[in-house]
């Protein structure tokens, strides 16, 4: 589903419209819409999977009243729905001494960067908004943009709490992009493209040839490349910059109702879209595990999203049972442990692709 | 369309640009730097230069501009003032800059442009990664000396017991 595939359809079944523009402007918009409600969607099913899974693990039995027997209904499947009716309706309220400009732009930043990271991404051979040759380099490009919209959102609240917050994910994330950034090289040197199909096309082949299982460095630059990425989108066990026991909230410690809910749309999807990079530049994307076993576009899309919720569910797993790192630990794990990693693994790839291939 | 999203590009590239230099809180004048870095890396897309683009979001946008939001906040009481864009060289300054505009837009129409009719190139990734191995390793070998010269000035820079 690329944006030249609906433009040709739209001018196939519209033919009656003669504004070439027009037609060019429906196959454009189209795919934002079905992203935003990706991410609508995607945000509500974790908000309740994040909840349950956290229950189950601290053995509790999480959101149960909401539902289909009201109050006696087992698992609580309505919660999702009410609690995005319960932020619409709160009040919208922004700090007198804050900056007012900035403060409403901060949320958007963030939602726009989220939004055009899932242009470059594949859900299967078919369907990918516009098949960038920078695919990957482009989604960890874009990926940045986050960061000035935390630093924002926790300058123009004029709250000391906001602005540690804001600080703090800005000094995170810069320092995580770097090992992830070198991990993501180990894929490019392999695949020689950074083109995200042509990514998931090297991989073809059953699982022994996912990049993850190609060397023994390619298999460490995935653990550390994936938990780079989680502390990339302030996850626990990485989640100081919004450390509810010191800091309030963090960064959006001010936010309320629907500005505050977008800065949660905005963190799921960023943990979808680096979930879905690991997918294709680790695991194969929407290829089958086993070479000729149920393949085609929807068993495609089935490995793709089957692939990525594991890794989603994974992060969950880290969220709820890993005590969360000081200031200090973070940056020496990121400075001293990974980047080194992360070095050894490029050369030893390019070692070990010239001497064993 | 096309010319259209053009115009749009360029002139959310201008309009911003003026606002980095007019606007009275330094604050401002990064958020409008982050609009005008956005432009740049949509001419690049005009030109067809994919990997310029990525380039120019990753190490601007998600690099630099980052560090000077930074900087600002981590300077002290530097929010609440306003900086003054005004001097006493206003007047000359427009003079030179009104003189280099008209030179520049002489220069450009008359000059007898080459225009190359090729087709739009595939992928510049694999061109500029050969370039930068072969024909211009030295400057490569010397933009990499140079930042680990930086990257070691800073750390001799913050450590404490200097």
């Amino acid at each position: 589903m690329t944006v030249d595939w609906l433009y040709t359809t739209f001018s196939q079944l519209f033919s009656f419209i003669e504004n070439t523009d027009l037609l060019f402007l429906m196959s454009a918009i189209l795919p934002i819409g079905i992203i935003v409600s990706l991410m609508a969607a995607n945000a509500i099913v974790m908000v309740y999977a994040e909840m349950k899974i956290s229950a189950f693990m601290q053995d509790r039995v999480g959101p149960m009243g909401q539902g289909p027997g009201l109050h006696a209904g087992k698992f609580g499947i309505l919660q999702p729905i009410a609690d995005p009716i319960k932020l619409l309706l709160k009040e919208d309220t922004i700090p007198e001494v804050a900056d007012k400009p900035l403060f409403i732009l901060a949320p958007f930043i963030i939602f726009l960067g989220a939004i055009i990271g899932f242009l470059a991404v594949p859900f299967n051979e078919n369907v990918i908004v516009v098949d960038l040759n920078i695919g990957i380099f482009y989604i960890m490009a874009v990926g940045s943009l986050a960061v000035i919209g935390l630093i924002l959102a926790g300058w123009s609240s004029n709250n000391k709490w906001s602005l540690y917050g804001g600080m703090r994910s800005a000094a995170q994330i810069i320092s995580y992009e770097i090992p992830a950034g070198l991990c993501v090289i180990v894929i490019i040197m392999l695949a020689g493209s950074l083109n995200m199909q042509d990514i998931i096309h090297y991989q073809s082949g059953g699982m022994l040839n996912w990049i993850i299982f190609s060397n023994p460095f390619s298999f460490v630059a995935f653990f550390v490349f994936f938990i780079c990425i989680v502390a990339e989108t302030n996850r626990g066990p990485f989640d100081i910059s919004e450390a509810e026991s010191e800091l309030v909230g963090g960064f959006h410690t001010e936010y309320s109702g629907f500005r505050w809910s977008i800065f949660f749309l905005s963190e799921y999807a960023n943990m979808l879209i680096v979930a879905f990079v690991a997918a294709t530049g680790f695991l194969g994307g929407w290829q089958s595990p086993f070479q000729d076993f149920m393949t085609g576009p929807l068993w495609g899309t089935f490995w793709m999203l089957g692939k990525v919720f594991s890794l989603l569910f994974v992060m969950i797993w880290f969220r709820w049972t890993f005590p969360r790192l000081r200031v200090d630990q973070l940056m020496y794990i990121c400075w001293k442990v990974f980047i080194p990693i992360s070095l050894i693994n490029i050369f030893g790839v390019g070692i070990w692709t010239i001497l064993i291939g | 369309m096309s010319e259209f999203v053009f115009l749009v590009v360029t002139s959310v590239t201008i309009i911003s640009a003026l606002g980095v230099v007019l606007s009275n809180q330094l604050i401002y004048s990064a958020i409008s730097l982050l609009f005008t870095l956005f432009g740049i890396a949509g001419l690049y897309v005009f030109l067809w230069a994919d990997f310029m683009t990525g380039i120019q979001l990753l190490v601007y946008v998600g690099g630099i501009l980052t560090l000077i939001i930074f900087g600002i906040m981590l300077t002290n009481k530097i929010s609440s003032a306003r900086l003054s864009q005004t001097n006493m060289q206003q007047g000359i300054g427009s003079v030179v800059s009104l003189w280099l505009l008209i030179v520049l837009s002489l220069v450009i129409s008359k000059t007898n442009w080459y225009s190359v009719s090729s087709s739009e190139p595939v992928s510049t990734v694999d061109k500029i990664g050969t370039l930068l191995m072969t024909k211009h390793l030295l400057a490569f070998e010397g933009i990499s000396l140079l930042l680990l010269g930086a990257l070691i000035g800073a750390a001799i820079l913050a450590r404490k017991e200097i």
